[in-house]
């Protein structure tokens, strides 16, 4: 078989895409619907940390955030997972331990991946030697950016074998990849490479996720569905901190690629403060007002 | 096909109704006639419903002969005694205000043109109304600077005008005759179709509230009789019709040998062509836009699919998958797509074509959506295997209906998109620039969008080639149906 020509990707048309996100923006979430959306969305955040003064003690607070979300509310769902570097996974694993809330660890010299494979592979092992059961990689955008399709697609290969039984995301960083179309194409290979997940951005890159951003990559999954039968997760990361938006995100899925994507195995949000929002739409739903910010822990 | 992407949730969204209580209706309506609300001297009203409950909104009046001589003779006796009179400045100032009061009251506007036409509130809330006050706006801007409009050339009002809108766009049509007619300095006599008169009505209480001179704009409502004895009136100087094209022809026929200048905007049956280098998903938003804006009532939808044999399966696929998320049914609903067929009449007509479709031979395809038991509906449909030959593919529908076909190469698709009696619009799908010239000079159509669909704004001229009518509205081109030169 002749080797693929990432360069063939389909185009992507940026009106066309903007049509179709804003029927979505434009659809109004009410009611139950928007109960049940919420609370959806609380159980899809990749809870996340990712500072270069982040400490032990820091990641001890998110998860036990991520596991507790608003004590005085029950019935709230956890997190489906907190989102760390790799020199904090061992920690991370241990708060989480019995809640069903998994470890994510970004590695391969996140953000930039500006480093060589051999590091890579190593950062990449030593979060999942730690007990991660999720790596969040990049790829690398300068080879990109250089035609260098195959490189950038054996690297996701060789990531993705040195993560065993680890889910892995791939991140496209498409803040800086300029086009729709090299959206798209990136996303093709990360998926033949065999991402488990395509992730929008690091959240260190402005912009980060967007709507039209991420309908293309959701119609490349359904393409690779219908081309493969295989389920590929989506996971926008960055810039959503609020409910709205995350229900419109949730809406993009359910009418892109169907209610199997609903659940937080085949979809995340990458975010900090979404949560606390949502949390407030919630209580909102229930009471009728708006509590102040202060009800809701700042981790 | 072996993966299937299932549509069905159990995540669902609730009923979103755009609120009514805000809207001011009259049970009743007279004729607008030199400024006032008259009552019919044929003493005729006749009830407007809405088509997606079949209940009655309002009673209107029926114009009979006696009517219409006075709604003209308003007209005549405003265009000599004031109207043509006043400086463009001045009738600018009229239009914007117009303009501005269609801005404030736009919420009461759409609100009572979904409920009289069935076009789901996101239509007339976003398009429709917002265009239509745009369209004010733009020939306000042209009153004072028509000298400047058509170099070398002096332009001159022509007078008293007879202005017919059909039912799919009620108050766009409507802004679409009224304003540039005034700006150019003409009077106005308008019939809007018979059911969808309510915005029409609605819009004379703001051009009253404007305090527009009495008789420039008249606002007659009645059936076509009506829009015959305006057609016919010896004091009409110009004729401007969109509706259907028999009508057109008998309105040609009955203008023939007279001096009354003309702008017909008739039917269509647009090609709608994407090529395999495409982008497809984009390609596919722009079919759905295409041909499932506005039930499809659109003279412009591109109710012609031709897709490249080489993506056709593909096409077709996405293309099924994307109208598994069209929500069908009350047009009052926020997220509604897909609202009420306009009329019992209208729909009959689809409903025929459909059945024609099926036993010309062609696949027939219907989403899986549920539609209201009350009303008039017609679930978002397309047709496969279809020949140049069937009817489905050379007659205008009028509805949700699409008729698929396939073709190979440029030459064979330019000949199968110009094979109709109709040129008003077409749309180009390629990711090359140099095709898309290659075709929009070759298509005989008046519009021809390119990786787009159904876009309108009151810059761009709008009209057809052939059987599609003649004279174009919108931009700088609709102000000359309007005028006359030394």
């Amino acid at each position: 078989m002749a080797e693929k020509d990432y360069k063939l990707s389909p185009r992507v048309d940026q009106v066309g895409i903007q049509d179709r996100v804003d029927r979505i923006t434009k659809r109004s979430v009410k009611n139950e619907a928007k109960r049940k959306g919420l609370y959806m969305a609380l159980n899809m955040i990749d809870l996340t940390t990712l500072e270069g003064a982040d400490t032990d003690f820091k990641i001890k607070q998110l998860c036990y955030k991520a596991q507790h979300l608003h004590d005085s509310f029950p019935g709230l769902p956890t997190t489906a997972a907190v989102c760390v570097y790799p020199n904090f996974v061992k920690t991370a694993v241990q708060e989480v331990k019995g809640s069903g809330v998994k470890v994510a660890s970004v590695a391969t010299a996140f953000p930039s991946g500006q480093s060589s494979l051999e590091i890579k592979l190593l950062d990449t092992k030593i979060a999942v030697d730690n007990g991660a059961h999720e790596v969040d990689m990049v790829i690398s955008r300068g080879k990109f950016h250089s035609g260098e399709y195959n490189f950038v697609h054996d690297e996701i290969a060789a990531i993705k074998e040195a993560c065993g039984k680890a889910r892995l995301k791939v991140i496209l960083e498409t803040g800086e990849l300029g086009t729709f179309d090299k959206v798209r194409r990136a996303s093709d290979i990360a998926m033949d490479a065999g991402a488990d997940f395509i992730k929008t951005s690091t959240g260190k890159i402005s912009p980060a996720a967007t709507l039209p951003v991420t309908l293309v990559m959701l119609e490349a999954i359904k393409d690779y569905y219908y081309e493969t039968g295989k389920m590929i997760g989506m996971k926008p990361a960055g810039g959503i901190s609020n409910s709205k938006l995350a229900l419109q995100y949730l809406l993009m899925v359910k009418e892109t690629l169907g209610g199997k994507w609903l659940t937080n195995e085949w979809f995340r949000f990458g975010a900090s403060s979404l949560a606390n929002d949502v949390l407030m739409q919630i209580m909102k739903q229930e009471s009728g007002n708006y509590q102040s910010k202060e009800y809701f822990s700042k981790d | 096909m072996k993966n299937k992407i299932d549509y069905s949730s159990d995540w669902n969204l609730d009923p979103a109704p755009e609120s009514t209580g805000h809207i001011k209706l009259k049970n009743k309506y007279d004729l607008f006639i030199g400024g006032k609300w008259v009552k019919p001297k044929s003493g005729k009203y006749f009830a407007t419903i809405n088509p997606a409950t079949e209940q009655k909104i309002a009673d209107l009046a029926e114009a009979g002969q006696t009517d219409v001589d006075a709604a003209v003779k308003a007209a005549k006796k405003a265009y000599d005694t004031v109207w043509s009179k006043l400086s463009g400045k001045e009738r600018g100032k009229y239009i914007y205000r117009i303009a501005r009061l269609i801005q404030e009251k736009a919420r009461e506007f759409s609100v009572i043109e979904s409920l009289d036409s069935g076009k789901v509130i996101r239509e007339s809330r976003d398009i429709d109304i917002p265009l239509a006050a745009a369209h004010f706006f733009y020939y306000a801007g042209w009153a004072d600077k028509l000298e400047y409009a058509f170099p070398n050339r002096q332009p001159k009002s022509l007078g008293v005008a007879a202005q017919i809108t059909p039912w799919n766009f009620p108050m766009l049509m409507i802004a679409w005759k009224i304003a540039p007619a005034l700006a150019a300095g003409n009077t106005v006599v308008l019939k809007p179709a018979e059911t969808t008169s309510l915005t029409a009505l609605k819009l004379a209480e703001v051009i009253q509230e404007a305090g527009l001179p009495d008789g420039v704009v008249n606002i007659v409502t009645g059936y076509g009789k009506t829009g015959a004895m305006m057609v016919e009136h010896k004091d009409v100087a110009k004729v401007a019709f969109t509706g259907s094209t028999g009508v057109g022809k008998i309105i040609m026929k009955a203008i023939a040998g007279t001096n009354k200048k003309s702008t017909m905007e008739l039917g269509g049956k647009a090609a709608n062509i994407i090529f395999e280098d495409a982008p497809l998903d984009q390609a596919v938003e722009g079919i759905i836009n295409g041909i499932y804006f506005n039930q499809g009532h659109v003279c412009c939808a591109g109710s012609r699919l031709f897709v490249q044999e080489s993506v056709y399966e593909v096409v077709l696929r996405k293309l099924k998958d994307r109208m598994e998320s069209l929500y069908v049914g009350n047009p009052m609903d926020k997220n509604t797509d897909i609202g009420a067929i306009n009329s019992k009449k209208q729909l009959d007509v689809i409903n025929n074509y459909i059945k024609i479709g099926k036993a010309e031979g062609a696949e027939i395809y219907q989403p899986k959506c549920k539609i209201p038991k009350k009303g008039f509906w017609c679930k978002p449909t397309l047709f496969t295997n279809v020949a140049q030959s069937n009817r489905i593919a050379q007659e205008e529908i009028f509805g949700p209906v699409l008729a698929i076909q396939t073709f190979r190469t440029v030459d064979e698709v330019i000949t199968k998109a110009n094979n109709t009696p109709y040129g008003l619009s077409a749309g180009v799908w390629t990711d090359k620039g140099s095709k898309i010239f290659n075709l929009t000079s070759q298509l005989k159509a008046g519009v021809v969008w390119a990786n787009t669909y159904n876009k309108f704004d009151p810059t761009s001229p709008f009209g057809g080639y052939k059987e599609s009518g003649h004279g174009r509205e919108g931009g700088l081109h609709g102000l000359e149906p309007y005028l006359k030169f030394d």
